[in-house]
């Protein structure tokens, strides 16, 4: 429509005032001029763009490990965009969502294996792939149906017994038939007219066109009546009853969708580990999902996608300790620069901090030398950095226990003081966090992983509510 | 209770035939009638709790009767659904205007013709635009970031989309100041010199009457006055029904 460059009003008349609104969420600076920059671009040249840039990835890196991990973020990302629509867009609050990835791998694995009847069944892949999607959009059709009369909380716990009960459908109801806790193993790669998809490569390609494919569609759907007709029932169901919206039917076509994306995902799974097994489609992975479509925005497409990638690429480059404590460092680092102003006290605090350091780790040696015989444990140059900075005792369990414990205490110190004392509290608290990191944390890795994922979500979340790509929420006044 | 004579036009909109209404076992509505002629603006009024919200939710069916009819353009919709009655003409501005706030504007007044899927709109926008010039700069903006008066205007343009015969109007005057109710009712009276029936639902009386054809009084369930506009307010019955005898 209009176009609120040109001209600015004078300030303080009527019209600056009525736009102050706008201006504050254009925001002002680089950053800004970027994104403006950005919106220029339409959105299919952008997604364009970035899916090439995506599909240059497999010949950048030699690794299989690397295109694994690509793998797995993308059918985060198609999961993201299911869920997307059930909860970004429609407002539900479905927490079976991953029952129906199960079902499509579970689906696909029945009807692409030796897994029944004598010879087992094995259909082409993509014959097999719109049988499964198909039964699962009716399947989600029917879970939906409580979300007629159920609203918010309760339709959460109504899916959430839904999500457990395909659980323990697959683990134990029928073993001869699911595989029970084993699975259904030697499940066919995928084979499209003769072409077996076998290697990960190949798996990420087929994942990428899914993914492309799947955004276009919504984009298109999120545009056309129907998008608008979830985005509404979301915001005030009654209201649009009275613009004649079928308020049931849409709900219900949001659930199916959701259901279909999620199989769809489901399958390829399937096809790709060449197996189906009940723990990949239990709750902790649903916290995963829901982690990238919140983390991205919910209720914008591209968010969903990113927010599956960042918490996909996050978790693994947790594992690898000297990645992670590079992860963890440089997310203090970068905390620290974002909310410490101004520059001059954030100068003076890492001086502290480095002084501080070395202090203690002389006093400390010269009372005993055990208590410094340890090396850090993060590797890399990271951990070469530290050696002479940070306590690490030749027994590090008991004092990082210790230290942990005083680490929270200290962080809700933190929260709770101002000003002076605030800034003076830090310095401890930031090499406490540091040998906590070496003497314990680095040792878990697997505990680690899931306390630093989430702590960056907090941090995240606090500083942009809304996600990374999410629109903020508007209420009426 | 006392007929009041309808202004001169023939085809009648909406009536309601002796309409009783219960909430479980207690009665909202006892023998509630009233009628909307073509192209006439009927208030009806009422303090808190006279049954004016749930006449209201009556006439859209999101309330069924115990007894007696709803008659559209002379057609029995006692028991339709909502979006067949407003297939037939009839939209409404709901109370607190009710606009889908994360949506652009645009996309709430795309919402108000969602029967109307595939037809040419231009028409409506037209009309809507001409009524409302603010909405046309603000097409892009969300509904949400709109002032009160503005988030009004959207709430009518969105009922209009539906390109309606009858408009209901629900407490238009709820949550504005008085010089925006003063505009808004300004605005109701052009929309109803378009040639559009409206129903004004209302607790500001004197509002309301100085721009309708005529007016119906609600008192605990029951229609106590109904008359023209003029000699509502004219007489002190009108006081005497809302302030109790």
């Amino acid at each position: 429509m209009s176009t609120p460059n040109d001209a600015p009003p004078r300030i303080g008349v009527d019209e600056w005032v009525a736009r102050s609104g706008e201006r504050r969420d254009r925001g002002s600076g680089p950053s800004a001029a970027i994104v403006r920059a950005l919106e220029r671009v339409g959105w299919w040249q952008r997604l364009a763009v970035i899916a090439a840039i995506v599909a240059l990835f497999p010949l950048l890196t030699s690794s299989d490990y690397a295109v694994r991990v690509g793998v797995n973020t993308l059918l985060l990302a198609t999961l993201a965009l299911g869920l997307n629509v059930v909860v970004g867009w429609t407002g539900l609050l479905d927490l079976g969502y991953v029952a129906f990835y199960g079902f499509g791998a579970y689906g696909f694995a029945l009807l692409s294996s030796n897994q029944l009847g004598s010879s087992g069944i094995h259909l082409p892949s993509l014959l097999a792939i719109v049988i499964v999607v198909v039964a699962a959009a009716l399947l989600g059709l029917l879970l939906g149906l409580p979300s007629r009369r159920l609203q918010g909380d309760y339709l959460a716990i109504v899916t959430l017994f839904f999500g457990q009960i395909f659980v323990e459908t697959v683990t134990n109801v029928a073993p001869k038939v699911t595989g029970g806790p084993n699975g259904v193993v030697g499940i066919d790669p995928l084979n499209f007219f003769g072409l077996e998809v076998t290697t990960t490569r190949g798996y990420f390609y087929v994942l990428l066109i899914v993914t492309v494919v799947i955004m276009g569609a919504l984009h298109l759907i999120d545009s056309s009546r129907t998008g608008r007709g979830w985005r509404a029932v979301r915001e005030d169901p009654l209201a649009a009853a009275l613009m004649t919206i079928p308020v049931n039917k849409v709900k219900l076509l949001a659930f199916s969708v959701g259901a279909a994306v999620a199989a769809l995902a489901g399958t390829i799974f399937a096809a790709f580990q060449a197996g189906a097994y009940p723990t990949d489609f239990d709750t902790p992975f649903l916290i995963l999902v829901y982690a990238g479509v919140i983390l991205g925005g919910s209720g914008s497409i591209a968010g969903a996608v990113l927010g599956a990638t960042v918490v996909s690429v996050t978790l693994e480059l947790l594992r690898n300790p000297s990645q992670a404590a590079t992860l963890f460092y440089g997310l203090i680092l970068l905390t620290l620069v974002v909310r410490v102003r101004p520059w001059r006290k954030l100068g003076a605090v890492l001086a502290a901090l480095v002084a501080f350091g070395f202090a203690v780790h002389a006093v400390i040696g010269a009372i005993s030398a055990s208590a410094v015989a340890g090396h850090p444990r993060s590797g890399g140059w990271v951990g070469d950095a530290l050696g002479s900075w940070v306590v690490v005792p030749a027994d590090p369990k008991g004092p990082g226990n210790i230290a942990f414990v005083v680490l929270i205490l200290g962080l809700v110190a933190l929260v709770q003081l101002k000003g002076t004392a605030r800034t003076v509290l830090l310095v401890p608290l930031l090499y406490l966090a540091a040998f906590v990191w070496e003497t314990r944390l680095v040792a878990e890795a697997s505990i680690t992983r899931q306390i630093l994922l989430g702590a960056i979500l907090i941090v995240m979340m606090n500083a942009r509510p809304q996600g990374l790509l999410g629109s903020k929420r508007v209420e009426v006044l | 209770m006392r007929n009041g004579d309808r202004a001169a036009s023939d085809a009648i909109l909406l009536r309601l035939e002796e309409i009783t209404t219960h909430y479980g076992p207690i009665r909202i509505l006892e023998q509630v009638s009233i009628e909307v002629g073509e192209g006439e603006l009927v208030c009806l009024l009422g303090g808190n709790a006279s049954g004016k919200s749930t006449t209201l939710k009556t006439i859209l069916g999101l309330v069924r009767p115990t007894s007696g009819r709803v008659l559209l353009r002379g057609e029995d919709v006692t028991n339709r659904q909502v979006s067949y009655r407003v297939g037939r003409g009839m939209a409404i501005v709901p109370e607190n205007r009710r606009v889908f706030a994360p949506l652009t504007v645009l996309e709430n007044l795309e919402l108000g013709a969602y029967l109307r899927h595939g037809e040419d709109l231009r028409e409506e926008f037209e009309r809507v635009y001409t009524l409302f010039p603010r909405l046309h700069e603000r097409g892009d903006q969300l509904a949400g970031t709109l002032s009160g008066g503005e988030q009004q205007m959207l709430a009518m343009g969105r009922a209009l989309m539906s390109r309606p015969r009858l408009l209901l109007m629900d407490e238009p005057s709820m949550g504005l100041s008085p010089a925006l109710v003063e505009q808004n009712f300004e605005i109701i009276a052009q929309i109803h010199a378009t040639g559009v029936g409206i129903l004004v639902v209302e607790q500001n009386a004197n509002m309301a009457l100085s721009i309708a054809d005529r007016g119906y009084v609600l008192q605990t369930g029951q229609v106590v006055l109904a008359n023209r506009s003029s000699e509502l307010l004219a007489s002190d019955e009108l006081k005497k029904a809302y302030l109790g005898r």
